[in-house]
C-alpha cells in the first residue's frame, strides 16, 4: 500500500510537469494551429539556461527560474517570427518540418554549448518529509504547488482578462480579429511567449530532481503533443487533466509493470484511442 | 426522381443551419436554390455529397440511402459538385485536373501501374480521350497544358464545372458558377450549363445569387431563408410569391 | 526501332547508367566508395520518403523506424541461419505491414496528428530496439550480421557479396528497382491522384478519389522500400544498434529530400549524394552538422519550398508546355 501511494505521489509530482508543458503546447497548438514540435527542446533550454545561470553566476534558485522564463519567453518569440510566421497561410506539413529545422539547432547547439552529457543541479530544497508512509521530498511538493499555481494563474489570465480573451478572439477568427484592430502577429508573439516561459518554469523546477541533459526535452514534448490530442486541442482543462493521467499512468505502470516500456505507454495510448475516436477524445469533427 | 431530400436538418452546437429540408430533384432539369448568404444552401450541398453528416433527415438517391456515406462513394454514385470558392488542383496543370476527375471511373490499382498491365494502358487511353473531348466542350483546349494559376477566374470556373462533368455524373451540383464574374463571363458560364444539361442531358442543381440568370436557366426554384424552404415552384410562381419577394427579391421584382 | 529511339531520346540517362556501372573500375579509394554505396542506399531511402511526403504530402516522420525494422529484422534472421534472400523480402514485407497497421489509425485523422503518431513511432522503435534485450541485443545492438548469401546465377556462376565492386552492384540494382517502381507509380493517374490528395485532400474526397486508401498505399510502399533499404544495410555493415532506428537519420534524409527537391525523382538522389558528399569535405564542422542543417530546412522550406531540383522541374515543365501543344494533345495524360 505504501509503495502504491509512492507512486501515486509521483505521479502527481510528474503528472504536474506534464500538464504545465501540455497547457503551454495547447495554447499554441490548439489556439494558434501551430504544431510546435520545438516545444520539448524549449523546455530542455529553459532547464539548461536555469543550471547556466546558478552555476556559472551564482544566481539563487528563484531568481535562476525567473530569469530563466524571461529569456525563453523572449526566445519563443523569436522562434514564433523565424520558423513559424513566414508559413502561416501555407499548408501545415511546412509548418512541421520547418519545426524539425527548429529542434535539431536546440539540440545540437545545447550539445555543443554545455556537451551531452547530463548535468546535475544542486537542490535549493533538500528536506524530507514523510506522511502516510510516502517520503515527499520538498523539491518534489513544490513542484506540485508551484503548477497548480501556474495553472490556476493561467486560467484566470486567459478567462478573465483582456488579453486572454483578445487571445481567444484571434483563435476563433483571425481576420474577423484583425478587423476589429487587433493585433494578430503581437498575439501570436505573446501566446507563445506564455507557452514557452512557462515551460521553462516547468522545467527548471523539475531539473533538481532528475537530471539535465539535451534529449530530456525530445521525449517529454512528445508527450505533451500526446495529452494536447487525447485532451483535445485548445482545451486548457483536457491539457491539464491529460497531464495528470499520464503522470499517474507512468508512474504507477512503470512501478508495477515495466520501467524500460514506461514511455510507450503515452504513444499506446495515443494509437488505441485514435483508432476508435479520430478526432481525440474531445475534439471536434472538422468538416 | 433522381434525388430526394426528406427532412434534413444540420445543427451546429445549437445553430440550425439547415432545418427540415424536404425537396426533390428530378432528371433532366434544372433546379435552382436561392436564398440570401447564410440560408444554408450551401450546406445542403455538404449534406448531398457527404462532406458533412446530417444531424437528422434522410438523403436518398436513385431509391439509396446515401446520407453519412463518404464523398469519394457519392461521387461514384454518380453526385459530382463545384465549390463557391473556386477549388482546383492549383499544383497541376489543367489536364491533370480533368485526368483526377475521371479518376473514378478508372478501374485498375496499384499493381497494374506497376506493370503497365493491359487494363493500365486502356485506362490511360480512355482517360486521354475523355481529358480532350471535355476540354473541347468546356472551351479549354488552347489551355492543356498550361498550370491551373495561370488560368482567368472564368477559366478556373469552366475548369472545375470541367473536372465535375468529365466524371459522368447523373447530377451536378454548381455553387455559384459564376461568382465574382463580369457579365461576359456570366453569360459565358450559363452557356456551358445550358449546354450541359441540353447536349450532354446532366441534371443541374444551382445556387445562384444572380436572379435574371436563375430566371433564364431553372425550370424549378427552391427558396431558402435561415435554413428553411419557404417558397418551391417554377420561376413565375416564385417572382409572385409575397414572402419571397419580402425575404429576397426586394421591392423591383413586384412589379 | 522503338527500343533505339527510346535509348537516343533518353541518352542522359543512359550515359548515367553507363557511369554508374563502370564507378567501381573507377574508385579506387574504399573510404570514398562506401560513400558512394551508403549514397544509393540513402538514396532508396530519400526516395521512398519523398513518395509519402513529397507526393501524397504527409509527414511521415516514422520513416528511420521502418528502416529499423527492416534491418533488425534481416539481421535476426541472417544471424539464425536464414539466407538473406528470404530475410530481406520478409523484412521489407514485415516493416510494409506494421506500416499499415500504423497507418490506419493515423491516416483517418488529421494531418497533425499524423506526423505526430509517426515522430513517436519512430522513437518507439527505437527504445523498444534498445529495451527488448533478449531479442534485440539492447543499446548495443547485434553484430557479426552476415552479408548477403552468394546467389548462384545462370551463366556467371555463383557471385559473394564480401566485395566492395558486388555490394555495389547489389545496392544499385535495388536503386534502379526503386527508381523504375516510382516512376511508374509517379507518372500515372495513381500518381496524381496522390498529388491530389496533396495538393487538395477534401477536393480530391469531392471528387470521387478513395484519399484514405491512397494515403494508406503511399506509406505502406514507402515503408517497405525504407524496410528494404534498412535491410540491405544490416547486412553490408555487419551490426546494427538502436541507433539505426533513429530520428536524426529521418531527420537527414528530411534535409536531403528537401534540398535536393521534393516531388521528383531526381531530386532525393541528388540530395542523398551531394549533401553528405559536401559533409565530408566540411569535417570540421561535423558537431555543428545537425545545426546546419536545421538551418537549412528551415530556410529551404520557407524560401525554395522546390529545393534544387524544384527550380529546375518548373524550367521543365515551361519547355513541355511548348512542346506539348505542337505535338498535340497525344501526351495529355501525364507520360
Amino acid at each position: 500500500m505504501a509503495l502504491f501511494l509512492q507512486q501515486v505521489f509521483n505521479g502527481i509530482m510528474l503528472g504536474s510537469t506534464y500538464a504545465i508543458v501540455a497547457l503551454g503546447l495547447t495554447l499554441v497548438f490548439g489556439i494558434l494551429h501551430i504544431p510546435n514540435f520545438a516545444h520539448g527542446h524549449l523546455y530542455m533550454l529553459g532547464a539548461y539556461i536555469g543550471f547556466f545561470l546558478m552555476t556559472l553566476y551564482g544566481f539563487g534558485f528563484w531568481t535562476a527560474l525567473i530569469a530563466s522564463m524571461i529569456i525563453l519567453a523572449l526566445v519563443g518569440m523569436l522562434v514564433e517570427r523565424i520558423v513559424y510566421r513566414p508559413l502561416q497561410n501555407r499548408p501545415v506539413i511546412n509548418s512541421f518540418i520547418s519545426a524539425v529545422g527548429a529542434l535539431m539547432i536546440l539540440e545540437t547547439g545545447v550539445i555543443v554549448l554545455w556537451g551531452p552529457q547530463g548535468r546535475r543541479i544542486p537542490n535549493p530544497y533538500p528536506g524530507i518529509v514523510d506522511l502516510l508512509g510516502i517520503t515527499m521530498t520538498w523539491q518534489r511538493l513544490l513542484v506540485i504547488l508551484v503548477a497548480i499555481v501556474l495553472i490556476i494563474l493561467l486560467q484566470i489570465f486567459i478567462k478573465k482578462t483582456t488579453v486572454g480573451t483578445t487571445i481567444e478572439a484571434v483563435a476563433q477568427n483571425r481576420e474577423g480579429a484583425m478587423l476589429v484592430g487587433i493585433n494578430v502577429n503581437w498575439v501570436f508573439s505573446l501566446t507563445f511567449a506564455i507557452s514557452t516561459a512557462t515551460a521553462a518554469a516547468a522545467a527548471c523546477l523539475v531539473a533538481p530532481i532528475f537530471m539535465i541533459s539535451p534529449t530530456m526535452g525530445a521525449l517529454l514534448g512528445m508527450k505533451a503533443f500526446v495529452i494536447v490530442i487525447l485532451g483535445g486541442l485548445g482545451s486548457i482543462p483536457g491539457a491539464i487533466l491529460g497531464g495528470y493521467i499520464l503522470g499517474l499512468l507512468e508512474a504507477i505502470g512503470g512501478g508495477y509493470l515495466s520501467a524500460a516500456y514506461k514511455d510507450v505507454y503515452a504513444f499506446g495510448a495515443l494509437i488505441l484511442i485514435l483508432s476508435i475516436r479520430p478526432t481525440g477524445l474531445f475534439g471536434r469533427e472538422v468538416s | 426522381m433522381l434525388l430526394e431530400v426528406k427532412n434534413l436538418s444540420k445543427h451546429f452546437a445549437g445553430l440550425a443551419a439547415l432545418h427540415n429540408v424536404s425537396l426533390q430533384i428530378r432528371e433532366g432539369e434544372v433546379l435552382a436554390i436561392v436564398g440570401p448568404n447564410g440560408a444554408g444552401k450551401s450546406v445542403l450541398f455538404n449534406l448531398i455529397n457527404g462532406m458533412l453528416r446530417p444531424t437528422s433527415g434522410k438523403i436518398h438517391f436513385l431509391g439509396e440511402d446515401i446520407a453519412g456515406l463518404k464523398p469519394h462513394l457519392i461521387a461514384r454514385r454518380g453526385i459530382a459538385r463545384t465549390f463557391q470558392t473556386t477549388a482546383l488542383f492549383d499544383q497541376l496543370r489543367v489536364v491533370d485536373n480533368l485526368a483526377i476527375g475521371y479518376r473514378l471511373r478508372n478501374t485498375h490499382g496499384f499493381w497494374s501501374t506497376i506493370f503497365h498491365s493491359r487494363d493500365w494502358k486502356e485506362d490511360r487511353a480512355r482517360t486521354t480521350a475523355n481529358v480532350m473531348e471535355t476540354l473541347d466542350f468546356i472551351g479549354l483546349a488552347e489551355k492543356a497544358f498550361h498550370p491551373v494559376s495561370s488560368l482567368s477566374q472564368a477559366e478556373q470556373k469552366r475548369l472545375s464545372i470541367g473536372v465535375a462533368l468529365i466524371s459522368q455524373p447523373k447530377i451536378i451540383l454548381l455553387d455559384e458558377p459564376t461568382g465574382g464574374l463580369i457579365l461576359e463571363d456570366t453569360d459565358e458560364i450559363t452557356d456551358l450549363i445550358k449546354k450541359i444539361y441540353k447536349v450532354a442531358g446532366i441534371t443541374i442543381c444551382l445556387i445562384e445569387h444572380k436572379m435574371r440568370m436563375v430566371m433564364d436557366l431553372a425550370h424549378r426554384i427552391i427558396v431558402l431563408n435561415f435554413g428553411s424552404m419557404i417558397a418551391e415552384g417554377s420561376p413565375e410562381e416564385i417572382s409572385k410569391n409575397p414572402e419571397v419577394i419580402e425575404a429576397y427579391l426586394g421591392a423591383e421584382y413586384l412589379a | 526501332m522503338p527500343a533505339i529511339r527510346f535509348l537516343l531520346k533518353k541518352w542522359f540517362y543512359v550515359l548515367l547508367l553507363v557511369l554508374a556501372m563502370a564507378l567501381p573500375f573507377l574508385i579506387t579509394n574504399r573510404y570514398y566508395f562506401q560513400i558512394v554505396i551508403m549514397g544509393c542506399l540513402f538514396s532508396i531511402t530519400t526516395l521512398s520518403l519523398n513518395l509519402i511526403l513529397g507526393y501524397t504530402g504527409q509527414a511521415s516522420l516514422a520513416h528511420a523506424g521502418f528502416f529499423g525494422i527492416g534491418a533488425y529484422g534481416v539481421a535476426l534472421m541472417t544471424k539464425s541461419g536464414i539466407s538473406f534472400w528470404l530475410a530481406l523480402p520478409l523484412s521489407a514485407l514485415f516493416a510494409a505491414l506494421i506500416g499499415f497497421l500504423i497507418g490506419l489509425p493515423t491516416l483517418r485523422t488529421r494531418g497533425s496528428y499524423f506526423a505526430i503518431a509517426t515522430l513517436c513511432f519512430g522513437v518507439i522503435v527505437s527504445i523498444v530496439a534498445g529495451s527488448w534485450i533478449e531479442f534485440t541485443g539492447g543499446y548495443t545492438g547485434l553484430v557479426g550480421v552476415p552479408h548477403p548469401t552468394p546467389l548462384p546465377l545462370p551463366i556467371i556462376g555463383v557471385i559473394g557479396f564480401e566485395t566492395q565492386t558486388a555490394q555495389y552492384y547489389l545496392v544499385l540494382a535495388f536503386l534502379l528497382l526503386t527508381l523504375l517502381v516510382m516512376h511508374r507509380l509517379v507518372y500515372s493517374l495513381l500518381g496524381l491522384s496522390f498529388m491530389a490528395i496533396r495538393n487538395n485532400e477534401a477536393l480530391a474526397e469531392a471528387v470521387g478519389v478513395n484519399t484514405f486508401a491512397g494515403k494508406i498505399l503511399s506509406f505502406v510502399v514507402a515503408n517497405f522500400f525504407a524496410g528494404l533499404a534498412g535491410g540491405i544495410y544490416a547486412s553490408l555493415v555487419g551490426s546494427i544498434s538502436p541507433s539505426t532506428a533513429s530520428i536524426d537519420l529521418t531527420f537527414s534524409w528530411l534535409v536531403y529530400l528537401l534540398l535536393g527537391g521534393a516531388a521528383t525523382l531526381a531530386g532525393p538522389i541528388i540530395g542523398a549524394f551531394v549533401i553528405p558528399v559536401i559533409m565530408e569535405y566540411l569535417q570540421f564542422l561535423q558537431e555543428y552538422r545537425l545545426i546546419i542543417f536545421g538551418a537549412l530546412l528551415i530556410a529551404v522550406i520557407i524560401y525554395f519550398p522546390r529545393g534544387l531540383m524544384g527550380g529546375f522541374s518548373t524550367l521543365q515543365q515551361r519547355v513541355r508546355e511548348f512542346y506539348g501543344q505542337r505535338r498535340g494533345v497525344k501526351h495529355a495524360v501525364r507520360s
